[in-house]
């Protein structure tokens, strides 16, 4: 059996990423609570992986050869929920589920509700270390999938992030790349002011990762800089994707209020059309 | 009382490891460092690419150890319980149990006998963190033999579970061919005046109490709950019918433990006196395993003094 038969163009990924903003806002409004703004920073990143980098068979959300696809900034559910159902792993019509009483769809991820989520996040920090496990495994089962952990940048004050990364290094994962959603702002203010983690990138180069920056809103940027990292040998690999909090939506971008609230019917309306 | 045999908990959790390791290729174990002091080592000599040492950095390891199992590899992640269970509890708490993952989280060193390194190295509290987590299984091994009994018994386990151990030579008290299950106690004497529970090293201790209540007239049964949760409510509640009086005893808090899991029982369903043999909700100290059980209330005598306390109390009788 194959699956994505058409690569699907550049166009056609922008329009997609339009597409999951628009069901981040729909889903969030109707379920008059979640995190929009860690959502909109990240669509453009969890679209260039679902539609056009990562070998998954929604289809067959447990295929041992699938690509691996971690969230760790869990809090972003509403926009990997999007992904999986437009890749088709449930009807579309259940994320209107979200955040209720016996749903699917829980506020935070959970792997064994959702069909195509790979483990529970929501308490932050968790993922990477996940990921070091899945990576290892693949190498142990002489499998060659890839494995890709989205933190962010707010993540990164977690220690377990860096243990999750000296380990990484030390067992030179190179199935493994970190994508940071590096959107600058945490749910106090700006991470310069909470907990500076600059220099990002260099950290993890001192911690043995191959590390790059890219324009996290470009898919073209994103693609090029995905397939460069899993062609790295000898070491995991991280992408520092600078993005914008509450991308898509002008009255949401860099808006820390946006970070963990849901928009009025209103506010949704605006957006809706922004987004159109 | 005649001389008996002391082994280590930890020397039986190694042998267990290493018996499953020969027997099956699906086992990996991990280390947080300290592999030679949870003797996970014995493993690791024998088959060096099932073993990852992980370094001093538990939290990590419990999530890679999440992400290997999930390929269907049946992995023990091993450290000093105080490290593991308190430093890990939240990546326990979601990554493991929350995820419902079947990874063996072998905690070494529990407990005040961990002995001089004192009140940071003694974990007196892992019972009440890890039986307070939905899913987890908890196993309290009484002597060497039942620890390597339980490591081997966790590798079919179907879901969480953690096994506590601990650090001194403690006396050999069951036998190799005595069954073992997850989930059913041991009634290791019967009795008829009072219910002695314990868990661990204070099943030995228990025994000794009643040999020496005999003198007192006192016949006690002996139940070792080697699992703490989920409880052996049957066996629990029948010897509690017939005695009317439990006494429990763990090298644990008071808080949270194995007392704690009796007494609820035993509220819900046959409400009777009851004393518990624990450390007082304070916290241990530097000094020899022996003196810390007698300084803190852990010995024979205290569960022979709580015993004779209720039975000699009947006013307190329901």
């Amino acid at each position: 059996m194959s699956y994505n038969v058409r690569v699907p163009s550049l166009q056609d990924l922008e329009q997609m990423a339009r597409k999951l903003r628009r069901h981040v806002i729909t889903m969030i409004a109707k379920s008059a609570s979640g995190h929009p703004g860690g959502s909109l920073s990240a669509a453009d990143i969890v679209t260039a992986l679902y539609f056009r980098v990562l070998q998954h068979r929604p289809a067959e959300p447990r295929w041992p050869d699938r690509d691996r696809f971690i969230l760790s900034k869990g809090h972003a559910a509403p926009v990997l929920y999007a992904a999986l159902a437009e890749s088709g792993y449930f009807p579309v019509e259940e994320l209107g589920t979200l955040r209720q009483l016996d749903s699917r769809l829980q506020g935070h991820p959970d792997a064994n509700l959702t069909p195509g989520v790979e483990m529970p996040s929501g308490s932050l920090g968790q993922g990477l270390s996940f990921g070091v496990g899945v990576a290892l495994a693949g190498r142990l089962d002489h499998r060659n999938y890839h494995v890709y952990v989205l933190l962010g940048d707010g993540e990164c004050d977690e220690g377990q992030v860096w243990e999750a990364a000296m380990a990484a290094a030390h067992y030179r994962l190179d199935s493994l790349t970190a994508i940071v959603d590096h959107n600058g702002q945490q749910l106090d203010g700006c991470c310069s002011d909470i907990m500076n983690v600059e220099p990002l990138a260099d950290k993890w180069r001192s911690f043995g990762w191959e590390a790059s920056e890219t324009d996290g809103h470009s898919i073209e940027q994103l693609i090029n800089s995905l397939e460069q990292a899993s062609q790295v040998k000898g070491k995991p690999s991280v992408i520092i994707a600078r993005t914008i909090k509450g991308k898509g939506v002008s009255f949401m971008e860099r808006n820390l209020s946006f970070h963990g609230k849901a928009p009025t019917a209103e506010e949704a309306a605006r957006a809706l059309k922004e987004l159109e | 009382m005649p001389e008996v045999k002391k082994v280590a908990l930890r020397d039986g959790f190694g042998q267990g490891l290493l018996e499953l390791g020969r027997r099956r290729s699906d086992v990996f174990v991990l280390a947080g460092d300290v592999a030679e002091s949870t003797r996970a080592e014995l493993f690791q000599k024998e088959f060096p690419e099932r073993f990852l040492n992980m370094g001093i950095a538990e939290q990590d390891m419990v999530g890679s150890a999440v992400g290997l199992s999930l390929s269907g590899k049946v992995v023990f992640i091993s450290s000093f319980s105080c490290f593991l269970c308190s430093r890990g509890y939240d990546q326990i708490r979601v990554s493991i149990c929350y995820n419902n993952q079947s990874v063996k989280i072998a905690g070494t060193h529990a407990g005040i006998t961990v002995g001089p390194d004192g009140a940071t190295a003694q974990a007196l509290e892992d019972i009440a963190l890890m039986r307070a987590l939905p899913n987890m299984t908890v196993v309290v091994p009484a002597d060497a033999i039942e620890a390597r009994k339980a490591t081997i018994a966790a590798a079919d386990w179907p879901g969480p579970i953690y096994l506590r151990f601990g650090r001194p030579p403690v006396p050999i008290i069951t036998n190799e061919q005595d069954p073992f299950e997850i989930g059913k106690a041991t009634i290791v004497r019967q009795g008829r005046d009072v219910v002695l529970v314990a868990c661990g090293v204070l099943v030995a201790e228990a025994l000794a109490a009643a040999q020496a209540l005999v003198a007192d007239g006192v016949e006690s049964y002996v139940i070792n709950m080697h699992t703490v949760k989920p409880l052996d409510e049957a066996t629990l509640l029948t010897a509690a019918r017939t005695a009317g009086a439990v006494v429990t005893a763990e090298e644990h808090q008071i808080n949270g433990g194995l007392g704690s899991a009796v007494a609820q029982v035993l509220a819900r369903n046959f409400p009777c006196p009851m004393e518990m043999v624990a450390v007082s909700d304070v916290f241990g100290e530097s000094g020899e395993p022996e003196d810390l059980k007698e300084k803190y209330g852990l010995t024979w005598k205290h569960i022979r003094d709580k015993a004779l306390d209720l039975i000699h109390a009947p006013k307190l009788r329901c």
